[in-house]
């Protein structure tokens, strides 16, 4: 991208070096929130469903985890993926890879939590619909989950919007690689130490429209899926 | 659990999606450096140019000369291309990097508001104008970083015979920040600070700041390339760095170097033939 040009002109001429900057993002956005899910969903669910000791510390702890601060996230996955820390064998340091696993970290914590809450409100309505049923736990969490899918949807699109705005973590384990690691939010922070305020502006203002056309999307599919769910 | 099934599916997507660079780069090196060759716009200039001739892909990092030798130390670079002799000189002599390369140079500026606050413009002496800097108490921004432009900056305070440490007032703000950065807050705060000329011609928000003391020797600034000890980091790419170096200080390299102007003005002096630098 160089400087003479607005971040309209890029998006209108169909700048490659754009639109490989936005794919990246979403890509890695996206697969962070996929992966966070797969993990944060089923914890979050078991964590509402079950009663141990220590329950509200845990509880509390995984709140707080959602403020989780990206740029320490950031470093604590550099140093554990650089070549001379524990997993530096696999070499992916300074790969969307390592941006991928920075993420999950950052937004796990989100979908676990709000997850934690949405099924703890749905059980505390069904409890005695589904102790009547008399299924295992197993069932129940699958029950619940399945009817509380679309305020779940909420939890996804928080731990995404997340993903998509941060900088801080990506930029120190993905090391902002032109045309290899370069997110959106990368480039905003590279324009602005060039000086080129302008377009930095203007990637910002791509990255919003981006954002709001994904939770336009998801708020389609929700509406969609309840029709058809009645 | 029909959601959690297309989650999985989805994954199994978008890892196949990223995996795909996974391919293409077995013909590409890591290169640590600073930000000054990046925000200066060298290697967008420059790294086509020797991809076409050796097929091989540089991925920079850009960092401070600092964390940029830290990451040579740490294994997770090839090439480490900064601008700071003493530091560059300790990570060969400990055995960190294999040789240092002389690649180019060019020179720091001080820059600062054109209303000139301290009365420094056209000073031929920097020693002299960083003295008037602190005697006036006008704002200075340092970038406290550890990069090559702050090692720089400090020895130039020593040099004036400040010791900046005790001196600063609180006309002296440490920013920890890059080159870049601390340009925009200079320009905000209309400040002084001191910087490379190269990311200065082209920084883009320069507002009211303007060039106040140039030319003069102290304000020398060479930039280095080392290769990472294949001894030390057995992952390093070995070869493949070694033809990026090869290429930095062959003729055709060199004058690549030369050849990148903005607005008529050269950014870059290649010199990896001068003896002594």
């Amino acid at each position: 991208m160089s400087g003479d040009t607005s971040a309209l002109t890029l998006i209108l001429s169909g700048d490659p070096g754009l639109y490989r900057i936005i794919g990246l993002s979403l890509v890695v956005s996206l697969s962070a929130v996929a992966c966070a899910a797969v993990i944060g969903i089923p914890l979050g669910a078991l964590i509402a469903l079950t009663r141990f000791r220590g329950r509200d510390g845990v509880i509390v702890v995984l709140n707080a985890l959602m403020g989780l601060p990206p740029v320490v996230v950031g470093l604590g996955v550099y140093l554990a993926l650089s070549r001379s820390g524990p997993l530096g064998s696999f070499g992916i340091l300074f790969t969307p890879q390592a941006m991928i696993i920075a993420q999950t970290i950052l937004v796990t914590p989100i979908i676990a939590a709000l997850t934690r809450q949405t099924v703890e409100d749905l059980w505390l309505e069904y409890r005695d619909e589904l102790a009547a049923m008399d299924i295992g736990p197993a069932a129940r969490i699958g029950t619940l989950v399945w009817d509380a899918r679309f305020s779940l949807m909420t939890a996804l699109l928080a731990g995404f919007g997340r993903a998509a705005a941060e900088v801080g973590a990506i930029i120190i384990v993905g090391g902002n690689i032109d045309g290899f690691t370069r997110t959106m939010t990368t480039a905003i922070a590279l324009e602005t130490s060039k000086g080129d305020l302008p377009l930095a502006i203007g990637l910002g203002i791509v990255l919003i429209a981006i954002v709001v056309i994904i939770n336009a999307l998801a708020w389609a599919a929700r509406r969609t899926g309840e029709r058809y769910a009645g | 659990m029909i959601a959690l099934r297309n989650v999985t599916a989805a994954i199994f997507a978008l890892a196949l999606v990223t995996a795909q660079p996974a391919t293409a780069q077995d013909k590409s090196i890591v290169v640590a450096s600073t930000t000054s060759t990046q925000d200066s716009g060298l290697f967008e200039y420059l790294l086509p140019k020797f991809k076409e001739k050796s097929g091989i892909t540089v991925k920079v990092v850009a960092q401070g000369t600092g964390q940029a030798l830290d990451t040579g130390k740490r294994c997770d670079a090839d090439v480490v291309f900064v601008h700071a002799r003493a530091q560059e000189e300790k990570f060969v002599a400990d055995g960190t990097g294999v040789k240092r390369f002389p690649v180019m140079y060019n020179d720091f500026v001080i820059v600062g508001p054109k209303s000139d606050p301290a009365g420094i413009k056209g000073a031929k002496d920097v020693a002299k104008a960083l003295i008037t800097v602190k005697d006036k108490g006008a704002p200075f921004f340092s970038r406290g970083d550890r990069s090559g432009t702050h090692s720089a900056e400090l020895a130039l305070w020593k040099t004036s015979g400040v010791d900046i440490e005790k001196d600063k007032g609180t006309w002296y703000k440490s920013l920890g920040q890059g080159m870049g950065a601390t340009l925009n807050t200079a320009a905000a705060s209309n400040g002084y600070t001191l910087t490379d000329r190269a990311t200065w011609i082209n920084f883009k928000n320069k507002q009211d700041l303007a060039i106040a003391v140039e030319g003069d020797r102290k304000l020398f600034n060479q930039y280095g390339v080392m290769l990472v000890n294949p001894a030390k980091c057995p992952s390093v790419k070995k070869d493949l760095g070694q033809a990026f170096i090869d290429y930095l200080v062959s003729p055709h390299g060199q004058q690549d170097i030369a050849g990148y102007r903005i607005d008529g003005q050269s950014l870059f002096f290649p010199n990896a033939t001068d003896a002594g630098t």
